[in-house]
């Protein structure tokens, strides 16, 4: 069955003015994306990947340097205000609001930014503020909120107008394991409300495969890969990923990075244990034998080693060459 | 796709986010009463300074009276200065912006809605100090046509917070400078509106400074206030300072509202929009 799109972009691209004698820094390079109704697509890419400056766009934010981008088939460029009505944002880690306002004062405010009438707001608060368990909190002013609670009312004032197309930016940005679940499962309650969207963007692998339907992977601007997690992780399980733990901590990662074979590696190191952790994806296990000759090379040895099943980490080493830095 | 809102739907949206813009700045403000208690308390203090020293020189009490006029209204610059112009520095610190560009209705109803809790608030410690600085200094007032005084009272706002949604436009692009700007813009104009002088339009007051005093709203409504509530004029004796009003107002309104348009699409297309900590 042909979905409709929700969102579209054609050809982006996005400059950014750099250092003087520096040229240009390309934000976007030509993304070409399509999200549909009824789906969370997740944006996965390490800092400065590009993924807050494509949402930006999308939500009227930010002009495109180049390229076209359409939500619900309207142009971010020339229907902006006819856009606004169907959108919301949340950025991670952004408390908007007034601190001196309680919870119910700045969703009510909020509510008014969308011409929700008094009677309307007031049942649509109620709602959320039960779905979001902020009844507790209700006349506490958002001051004295702690982050988790903040990020709540910061979620809730996204909900508040009922957007058909919602744009999270790193929402889990800063919250405990609990509070993440809790809204993880929230989204995926919302999308099953039918007609809706989520453009989601993330760092957390294990949070863009649990959630979303599809998944973009994103680097330098580019988009590298796009697919569902299962799909992409398939794509990586012809080869071999390999978790590797050696001590001391290695000092010379590129060394490995250059062993016949590897496709992409990524080190995670502690310090206190001095044990490195690698995470490789090699195009055979012929390629294994040289590997750990190059590990003792760099003066390292081997504490413990095994397969592992593809994650969306792995997608993302086998395309870059390295995890997220 | 949805259809375009009617032009009723698009007013009434656009009201109620003024309103509620308005409404945050009354709640928030009158929430903590020590504010209130400052803001009144400690402009009298200097007003308290010029009127013993008009006194102390031998000049009429109406001197005194003048001054305590042009402290209460000078509150109305310092409000326009700090919570209207560099407004939207502090929203966008704050993560606000952000959140008012992407909903769907004007920038300029949720400058009016800062504009109207503004000036709601500012009376309210205005009225405040003129009671206060009655009580304190016995200072003689006489007010033949309150109906004019009321009118200037009104025009003089609207176009001081008229143009002060134009800095607002103005600054919304800037970083720290808002601050900077804010500082630069205070004192000039609380000499400049001769809000401490028994009177601006004296001869004793260089030509140059009348002009220049002449240019900013505060000057003409201040003068025109003293006159209605001191000396006891009719609207005869204020009507060019109402049509200079009237005048800044279309002028600065209409301006205020394309350099937003304009600070806007370029804040957009230079990506300045949303940056932090500049």
């Amino acid at each position: 069955m042909k979905r409709d799109l929700s969102i579209e972009t054609k050809g982006l691209r996005r400059l950014f003015k750099g250092i003087p004698g520096k040229g240009d820094v390309v934000a976007l390079d030509q993304v070409g994306l399509e999200v549909y109704d009824d789906e969370i697509f997740g944006l996965l890419g390490p800092n400065g990947a590009g993924k807050t400056t494509l949402i930006k766009i999308l939500c009227t934010l930010l002009l495109p340097t180049q390229g076209e981008a359409l939500i619900k088939g309207l142009d971010v460029v020339k229907q902006a205000p006819q856009i606004r009505r169907l959108i919301n944002l949340v950025s991670g880690g952004e408390t908007p609001g007034y601190g001196i306002l309680s919870v119910k004062e700045n969703l009510w405010f909020f509510s008014q930014l969308y011409g929700l009438s008094r009677d309307f707001a007031k049942d649509r608060i109620a709602k959320l503020v039960d779905q979001l368990e902020l009844q507790d909190y209700l006349n506490t002013r958002m001051s004295k909120l702690s982050t988790g609670y903040k990020q709540r009312l910061n979620l809730a004032r996204g909900f508040v107008n009922d957007p058909a197309v919602l744009f999270l930016d790193e929402p889990t940005l800063g919250l405990d394991v609990l509070s993440a679940r809790h809204l993880r499962t929230l989204i995926q309650d919302w999308i099953k409300t039918g007609g809706k969207t989520v453009l989601l963007t993330t760092h957390y692998m294990a949070e863009a495969d649990q959630l979303c339907d599809r998944v973009g992977i994103i680097n330098r601007g580019k988009i590298l890969a796009c697919d569902t997690p299962q799909r992409l992780k398939t794509k990586v399980a012809g080869g071999a990923t390999w978790k590797i733990e050696i001590t001391p901590n290695l000092s010379r990662p590129e060394s490995i990075k250059s062993v016949p074979g590897v496709v992409g590696v990524s080190e995670t190191n502690n310090i206190e244990t001095g044990v490195t952790t690698l995470k490789l994806v090699l195009e055979d296990e012929s390629a294994m034998s040289d590997l750990l000759s190059r590990i003792r090379e760099n003066g390292c040895k081997v504490l413990n080693m095994g397969k592992s099943e593809p994650t969306l980490e792995d997608v993302y080493i086998s395309l870059v060459g390295t995890g997220f830095e | 796709m949805l259809p375009s809102p009617s032009f009723r739907e698009d007013l009434t949206n656009n009201l109620r986010a003024a309103y509620a813009r308005m409404w945050v700045r009354l709640r928030g403000a009158n929430r903590d009463p020590t504010a209130l208690a400052a803001e009144i308390g400690l402009p009298i203090l200097t007003i308290g300074a010029y009127v013993i020293l008009y006194r102390a020189i031998g000049l009429p009490a109406t001197a005194g009276a003048a001054v305590i006029v042009g402290g209460a209204m000078i509150a109305f610059w310092t409000n326009v200065l700090w919570n209207m112009s560099s407004q939207w520095f502090w929203e966008r610190e704050q993560g606000n912006l952000e959140m008012y560009l992407v909903a769907p209705v004007s920038r300029m109803s949720i400058l009016l809605g800062m504009a109207m809790g503004g000036s709601l608030n500012t009376a309210i410690r205005a009225l405040g100090i003129v009671l206060l600085g009655i009580f304190a200094f016995q200072v003689p007032f006489l007010v033949r046509d309150p109906f004019s005084v009321g009118i200037v009272f009104v025009l003089t706002l609207a176009a001081l917070y008229t143009l002060g949604m134009l800095f607002a436009s103005l600054f919304m692009l800037y970083g720290r400078e808002a601050w900077n700007t804010a500082n630069l813009l205070q004192e000039p104009v609380y000499f400049l509106s001769g809000a401490y002088f028994p009177a601006i339009y004296a001869p004793i007051v260089p030509f140059g400074l009348q002009v220049a005093g002449s240019l900013i709203p505060m000057t003409i409504g201040l003068d025109a206030i003293r006159r209605l509530v001191i000396d006891g004029a009719s609207i005869m004796a204020i009507w060019p300072h109402i049509v200079a009003l009237i005048a800044c107002i279309l002028i600065l309104f209409p301006l205020a509202r394309r350099t937003l348009n304009y600070m806007e699409s370029l804040g957009k297309k230079e990506g300045r929009l949303t940056l932090r900590w500049q």
